[in-house]
């Protein structure tokens, strides 16, 4: 096994042990990189050589015995999350050159922690899409089959977690984009509270859903995560100050005696066989560790769609107001007054996804539509939310699946936005609501495509979503595989 | 057809906090441009708000100074449009949930009280600037200023002549400046007024088209502009046409209001709540510790000197200009225990000297405790008037307290009637010719006589004896 292919609690073990260094890990990682990053192009930049000095001041500080859980761990972060000195494009070329003077708020506690950047991850521009072929920097390939899309937005930060070009990454979630990648890539993904990570730094899709969460190879890793990265950050005002625990303390409590509510809208007709059939099993396996399933109602989830193609889009449509030419990234020279250069950088500069979003964000704030549009719909979320409180007053946690489908094939539905949007259906709610999420893998396709099961809980229960997913990987009879490339 | 003028005013205050509303950097005016700048204030990809909790506090003061209803919770919205010194591609505001709401301040307009409606006062965050070269093609953009606190103060349409709003105005930049929350310096635009402005007939019940005037950038402008504007909309009207609504702009050299923009060319702000930023929970003990903050404010501070010390209406208002201007007189009050005198002391010698000398009453080389002991020294005929005046100009240049000054110089008041009968004979016995024309009926002469026994005493001869030995004198002769 090569030490690219370990996890993060794995690798700790061999550190702490001697068995291997921080240099050793990168230098492997990066052999891996080059070998299959032609295929699978999860990284938008990689910053080898910065992350071979890290990785060796990481050593210096194992042998001083200053050793953290991530300390000499190579991880990636998806690009939207501003790495000081590092371009961060978000996928877009309107950012192209854009290298921020400063840290998001998780990448300094990263680095504090003492872990190795190998890259900027490749993402649907601005984060907008759920296949990763929006992005400015070329497709990124699902590492199962390079056919198909990874999912996305985090697409690159799932992709590289899955095909060994990273330890473990971090993406964003604003409905559904790390949940969706991790279960159509085969890994664990976990979208935590709205305010339990500080989204400083995070360049903004729709600040309202937006939230950072990690990719990892299994659970314990997810856990190792969260300890990182939680916490309330003075920089970021919707961040909660809220005592974080430690969530590792969670994984080996088991389940017995909970309740899991499995919710009738979920289960709709259209799922795909296989991906019904493993979410079955799921719920069997949860009865038989001590869980009681039972069916419950979450009513307003057939408006999650409407909703959050109606905020998301305009929260985005003031997000991206700033990208505008005149102070960094991208700047067309072709206009000839204010308004000109205004129009043709940003006609230039951004996709036509963005565009479309920008578009209709414009539309539901205008005068006069306000009410009939972004009003209703947050009016509408916050039925949905509690209806969400009501659901965890009874249950412990949900069990849903994550995606209908597993991952289909690249441009099957890129010229379908709504089919497209449909992808999310799963997903959405969670931001929606504000609520955690965890995706897990739970078997495969007969082709071979991973399939994921989400778990939802109640705010700030991350650590019940930890403790189930843990349990279940280690009882289920899932057979351990890795992608061949 | 006779026309009513309606006018609105909408008031933009720049807040004197250390930092910016939601980063940390100075809001200190003229620095290098871009100096005072960080990631949050030039709106970098990623950065997010925090609020600046002075900011509320300051809008509090206000609030409460002008009798608003602050609301319990208040929210933060976006306001977007684009334009290169607005860095974010939108200004953090508040719309539907202000901070304040429904005050009144009142005002006098020859010798008229009116009380004019508050609407709204609301937080937000000021634009850049932008600087152009005259001799490129290019425009410089300076983001010091990009997210400097500013309150937007909107009255009601209350008032109906310029005048009025005038005095509104000054009522409100007097209330900010006292509440030391503004530095209320109009021309470098910590202190800014755009104008709604409609004509109606007479006993018309709704209101006519308006035009919204800007760039005016001092009382004199803001009074000159309506009385322009409505003038002009007057004319429209009264030759069957009809007025725009539109953005006009006040062109000082001119005299006159341009058209900027009409109502198509208006803006769409797609107003929405911010979702960076919490709400602001604004609760009754918060707002009873900042009462407890507010100081007495220039109209209850002009009544009550007018009551207390019983000066004139004008003189109260002359010394209640400024704080520091009022604190200063009633310091001299307490040190001589002479109102009237503080009064005219203050009013003429100081502020005549602090004009001369431009300078602020918190540097006035003269105290108010040396004034108020020179004050003391005239009434108790130590010194005469005249020589006060003289041992003033010594105290402003010199800084010395009157005592010193009067020692050193020699200046005591002769009230010996035995010296000054001596000196009077001596004038008398000098001016033959005007003491013969005196006793046959020229009375006018007295006072030739007076002065010069003044100059024999080098001013220093207690008037009122030299009047009574004159007086003695003379009808002896």
């Amino acid at each position: 096994m090569e030490m690219n292919q370990l996890t993060i609690h794995e690798l700790q073990k061999k550190i702490r042990e001697g068995e291997t260094t921080s240099l050793e890990i990168t230098e492997a990682l990066f052999k891996r990189i080059e070998a299959v990053e032609g295929k699978v192009n999860s990284y938008i930049t990689l910053t080898k050589e910065s992350a071979l000095k890290e990785a060796e001041i990481a050593d210096k500080e194992i042998e001083k015995g200053n050793i953290g859980e991530l300390t000499g761990i190579p991880i990636a972060i998806k690009d939207l999350m501003c790495t000081k000195g590092v371009r961060t494009t978000c996928g877009s070329r309107i950012l192209e050159t854009f290298i921020p003077p400063y840290d998001s708020t998780v990448v300094k506690k990263l680095r504090g922690d003492g872990a190795v950047f190998p890259g900027k991850t490749n993402m649907d521009e601005f984060a907008m899409g759920s296949s990763t072929e929006t992005s400015y920097f070329g497709i990124t390939r699902n590492p199962w089959d390079l056919e198909r899309i990874p999912g996305g937005s985090s697409g690159g930060s799932a992709a590289a977690v899955a095909a060994d070009e990273c330890i473990a990454s971090l993406g964003s979630d604003t409905g559904g984009s790390i949940r969706q990648p991790a279960a159509l890539c085969g890994i664990v993904g976990m979208k935590p509270t709205y305010g339990r990570v500080s989204r400083f730094g995070l360049i903004a899709f729709a600040s309202s859903l937006d939230q950072i969460g990690p990719f990892t190879k299994d659970v314990e890793d997810c856990a190792i995560m969260m300890n990182a990265i939680s916490g309330y950050d003075p920089n970021d005002s919707t961040s909660v100050p809220a005592e974080v625990p430690d969530y590792r303390e969670f994984l080996s409590r088991g389940i017995d005696g909970w309740t899991v509510g499995i919710p009738k809208e979920y289960f709709i007709e259209g799922i795909d066989p296989e991906v019904s059939a493993a979410v079955e099993g799921v719920i069997k396996e949860v009865e038989k560790l001590g869980g009681q399933c039972r069916e419950i109602s979450i009513p307003h989830t057939e408006y999650c769609v409407t909703v959050y193609y109606i905020i998301a889009p305009s929260e985005a449509s003031s997000n991206l107001a700033r990208y505008d030419g005149v102070r960094y990234g991208f700047r067309s020279g072709e206009g000839r007054d204010l308004l000109d250069m205004y129009k043709m950088s940003r006609s230039d500069g951004f996709g036509a996804e963005v565009k479309r979003r920008i578009m209709i964000g414009t539309y539901a704030l205008s005068s006069g539509y306000y009410d009939a549009y972004y009003k209703k719909a947050s009016q509408v979320r916050a039925l949905m939310k509690g209806e969400f409180e009501r659901a965890f007053e009874a249950c412990d946690v949900i069990l849903t699946p994550v995606t209908p489908t597993p991952a289909f094939k690249v441009g099957e539905k890129l010229d379908d936005p709504l089919q497209m949007y449909l992808s999310d259906i799963f997903t959405l709610s969670a931001n929606l609501a504000g609520i955690p999420g965890i995706s897990v893998p739970c078997g495969f396709t007969e082709s071979g495509l991973p399939i994921g099961v989400q778990f939802l809980a109640g705010p700030f229960d991350e650590g019940k979503l930890l403790q189930i997913a843990y349990a279940y990987e280690k009882n289920s009879k899932i057979e351990k595989r890795r992608p061949v490339l | 057809m006779e026309y009513e003028p309606v006018i609105g005013l909408e008031i933009h205050a720049q807040l004197l906090t250390d930092s910016k509303i939601f980063c940390g950097c100075s809001t200190k005016f003229g620095a290098a441009p871009n100096s005072n700048t960080c990631p949050v204030c030039l709106g970098m990809p990623g950065v997010l708000p925090v609020m600046n909790k002075s900011v509320v506090e300051f809008t509090m003061k206000m609030a409460l100074a002008t009798n608003c209803r602050i609301n319990p919770v208040n929210r933060f919205a976006r306001k977007n449009y684009f334009y290169p010194d607005l860095p974010k591609g939108y200004q953090i505001s508040q719309y539907a949930y202000p901070l304040a709401e429904a005050g009144y301040v009142d005002v006098e307009v020859n010798g008229d009280k009116k009380r004019i409606g508050i609407t709204r006062i609301h937080m937000e965050e000021d634009a850049g600037k932008l600087v152009h070269d005259e001799r490129s093609p290019s425009s410089y953009v300076d983001l010091n200023r990009a997210c400097v606190p500013l309150i937007e103060i909107v009255s009601e349409p209350d008032m109906r002549t310029a005048e009025e709003a005038a005095a509104y105005l000054r009522r409100l930049h007097e209330i900010l400046v006292y509440l030391e929350i503004c530095d209320g310096n109009m021309e470098e635009g910590s202190f800014r007024c755009d104008a709604n402005v409609s004509l109606r007939p007479i006993g018309q019940a709704e209101f006519g088209t308006r035009a919204e005037l800007k760039n005016m950038n001092s009382f004199r402008n803001v009074q000159r502009a309506l009385e322009y504007e409505i003038s002009r909309q007057q004319y429209v009207l009264e030759s069957g046409g009809a007025v725009l609504q539109e953005t006009r702009l006040w062109d000082d050299s001119e005299g006159v209001t341009h058209s900027m923009r009409g109502k198509e060319e208006a803006h769409d702000y797609r107003y929405f709540p911010d979702p960076d930023l919490v709400p602001i929970v604004i609760s009754e003990e918060w707002i009873g510790e900042i009462a407890k903050t507010i100081p007495e404010l220039p109209l209850e501070k002009r009544e009550r000197f007018v009551r207390e010390y019983d000066i004139p209406p004008y003189d109260a208002g002359v010394l209640t200009a400024t704080r520091a201007l009022a604190d200063y007189y009633e310091e001299t009050v307490k040190c001589s225990g002479m109102p009237k005198g503080a009064s005219n002391w203050v009013m003429g010698d100081v502020l005549g000297h602090l004009k001369e000398d431009k300078l602020d009453i918190t540097s006035s080389p003269v105290k108010p405790k040396d004034l108020g002991a020179m004050i003391t020294l005239i009434e108790d005929d130590t010194i005469s008037g005249t020589i006060a005046k003289e041992v003033f100009g010594e105290m402003w240049k010199t800084g010395n307290p009157p005592g010193k000054i009067i020692e050193e110089k020699g200046l005591t008041q002769i009230s010996d009637s035995g010296a000054l009968e001596s000196t009077i004979d001596d004038v008398l016995k000098a001016n033959p010719d005007q003491v013969g024309q005196y006793k046959s009926g020229k009375e006018k002469l007295f006072g030739y006589l007076v002065g010069q026994t003044m100059k024999a005493t080098q001013g220093k001869a207690n008037p009122k004896l030299v009047n009574e030995i004159l007086k003695k004198k003379l009808s002896a002769l």
